[in-house]
């Protein structure tokens, strides 16, 4: 039994009982999709196609379409595709870790973060597939026996495990979203009565009964799925920063990356479920389910990995200059005072000041600045990862090979296509699943809705002892 | 007599948790509980036995451990050594080092996926099965007991219905079992 306490806000706000949380998260689904949401989907299906067209080009042209060059052999695909790895990350955190922790907070975030970390995974992983330029033998990289003498993949190569941390979390993140949506679906099932609706939920659902065994088994499934995946997280982006630490280029090879590109994960992934739940909650009026005290919970997970990014900065340079190397200064002081010091500095400003003005109560549960905030993040952690790759590869070995890179159209192209594929996806997942884990949201309805905390009739703190959850 | 399932369905999951614990501390069976989340504690009242898949899990994730090193010894060491920066080829524990990211990301997967497929197979969820729930609302806000005559042959059926009576159900069925 979980004792909570009485002056601890209720998470679940307003007169709700089990129907009314069905009704709630059910009705959008239900009802007609509202003027906006056709808006918002075709503006994103002319990005997403403007995008695919640019894929489809770069794919009959080469890689030259890109702004690459001699000495910048990575820009914006492997900014993208990190800058995506990172979104991803927050969705299985919060399932997993907060699931361990117990945090009952992750109910009213944990299913649309879960699938924002699916599609924005998806996302990450078409930038090394089209980087590859021969997309159709984007199997090659899998161990497969061949006829090439049997000439295996290098087990050795950061690459490699790059394409089997990716693909073991995209994978484990899915079947992590589908378990938990199952038993909705099953409740959408046996409520929607157009025929078609039914027959789909019917399928998507899997026959689930919810008999006492099978709920015995879902919550053993989630603990031991969030206990796999809570190592998996941390694993994948260091496995990410590794693509660049095991390197030898100054800039690149040093140790704190691993720590340093998983709190920078989290950080960009907590901000991207904020820009998205926030518009969720409004349209689909999810306000009593998630309100300031979330915004504000996740706020303060912002406020700590942002400042371990900023303490991770700052040692990186402390650390270039006391290593005494000449290169590694270089490359350092480089990043703030040469060409691109503008990278550097709205990298700066938007992951290491901004985050900082969280310490303000009144920011930190303002809905509005927190939206605000949450773009200007998305926006700075793109940067880093721009900061450390382009101005670590610009100044070559030889000052004659230095050059200076400008994407070109394709390049701006193929990020805002991918852009328009997530909220394609995104739309579609707000359309038709359930944004909210239904069930789970009634196991914390009697300790910690609003009604229930004040007694619902039976005076204050009557649930809290007679109830079993 | 002829077999029978009765169905006594509660508003609320407390009072269905109490009704069970009145009838099984009265030697009755409860054979089921259908409920539109997870019940904590009703497991240890009807009789639940704990689920075993954490260990399938950790079965799972041993077979994925022993796959990838022996997969890895045999594409790396056996079949093709490649030189690397001359680094030991020839032997899988000195090259071991960079071998491990990838034995614990294909451990993962296996356990995660192995227990995954055991759990909807178990459970009897598979794509295009049936629902099998007596009644639709109990994925709603309705709860469910279910209680088989065969199994409380012990407990005469006026007592039987009396004890149920007293649970303070809103609605019930009877099925005969054919």
């Amino acid at each position: 039994m979980h004792k909570e306490s009485d002056i601890r806000l209720p998470l679940i706000l307003g007169d709700k009982s089990y129907k009314d949380i069905t009704d709630d998260i059910i009705r959008p689904i239900e009802a007609k999709a509202p003027k906006l949401w056709y808006l918002l989907f075709t503006i994103s299906i002319i990005i997403a196609l403007w995008g695919i067209g640019c894929i489809v080009y770069l794919l009959g042209t080469g890689v030259g379409v890109w702004g690459l060059n001699k000495t910048v052999g990575w820009a914006w695909d492997i900014t993208n595709f990190v800058w995506w790895v990172g979104i991803g990350h927050a969705g299985t955190l919060i399932s997993a870790v907060l699931l361990l922790f117990r945090q009952k907070w992750r109910f009213a975030i944990n299913r649309a973060a879960e699938a924002m970390t699916i599609f924005a995974v998806f996302m990450a992983g078409l930038f090394p597939l089209i980087h590859m330029g021969r997309l159709w033998l984007g199997y090659w990289v899998f161990p497969l026996p061949n006829q090439f003498g049997s000439l295996w993949v290098n087990f050795n190569s950061p690459l490699l495990w790059d394409v089997f941390a990716i693909s073991t979390y995209l994978s484990v993140s899915l079947v992590f979203w589908y378990i938990g949506l199952i038993p909705d679906f099953a409740t959408i099932r046996d409520r929607v009565t157009k025929p078609i609706f039914k027959k789909a939920y019917r399928i998507l659902s899997f026959g689930w009964t919810g008999d006492a065994k099978a709920w015995n088994r879902f919550e053993q499934v989630s603990l031991v799925l969030a206990g796999l995946a809570t190592p998996l997280v941390f694993s994948v982006h260091s496995i990410v920063s590794f693509d660049f630490a095991t390197s030898v280029i100054p800039g690149w090879h040093t140790t704190i990356f691993p720590p340093y590109f998983v709190s920078g994960a989290v950080f960009s992934g907590f901000a991207m479920v904020q820009t998205l739940m926030l518009i969720l909650r409004k349209a689909y009026k999810l306000e009593a389910y998630l309100h300031v005290k979330h915004i504000e919970y996740m706020n303060i997970v912002i406020i700590v990995t942002g400042s371990i990014v900023g303490v991770a900065y700052i040692t990186e340079l402390f650390v270039s200059w006391y290593s005494g190397v000449e290169y590694e200064s270089y490359a350092f002081l480089n990043r703030a005072t040469g060409p691109y010091w503008w990278s550097y500095w709205a990298m700066m400003t938007c992951n290491v000041i901004s985050p900082q003005l969280f310490w303000f109560k009144k920011l930190r549960t303002s809905l509005m600045f927190s939206f605000f905030m949450s773009i200007i993040i998305n926006i700075g952690m793109w940067f880093e990862r721009f900061v450390i790759i382009v101005t670590s590869l610009h100044r070559d070995y030889v000052p004659s090979s230095w050059t200076y890179f400008h994407p070109t159209w394709v390049d701006i192209g193929v990020y805002m296509g991918t852009l328009g594929i997530f909220f394609v996806f995104y739309l579609l997942f707000s359309r038709y699943f359930p944004v909210l884990p239904i069930a789970e949201l009634k196991t914390i309805l009697k300790s910690s809705g609003k009604n229930y905390k004040e007694g619902y009739g039976k005076g204050k703190g009557y649930w809290d002892k007679h109830s079993a959850h | 007599m002829a077999d029978k399932v009765i169905f006594a369905m509660y508003d609320d999951d407390d009072k269905l948790m109490d009704g069970a614990k009145h009838l099984v501390a009265n030697k009755v069976k409860v054979s089921d509980v259908y409920s539109p989340m997870p019940l904590h504690g009703i497991d240890a009242i009807i009789g639940v036995e704990h689920t075993r898949l954490a260990i399938t899990a950790f079965l799972y994730g041993l077979t994925g451990t022993m796959l990838a090193i022996i997969g890895i010894r045999y594409m790396m060491i056996i079949d093709w050594p490649m030189n690397i920066g001359g680094k030991p080829n020839f032997s899988l524990r000195e090259n071991m080092l960079s071998f491990v990211p990838i034995f614990f990301e294909f451990t993962v997967l296996c356990a995660a996926h192995g227990m995954a497929i055991t759990y909807l197979i178990r459970n009897k969820t598979l794509p295009g099965m049936p629902p099998r729930n007596p009644d639709p609302r109990t994925t709603d806000d309705k709860f469910i007991m279910e209680i088989k005559t065969s199994e409380n042959s012990h407990v005469p059926e006026k007592d039987l219905s009396k004890l149920i009576k007293d649970t303070g159900f809103i609605e019930i069925e009877e099925k005969n079992i054919l």
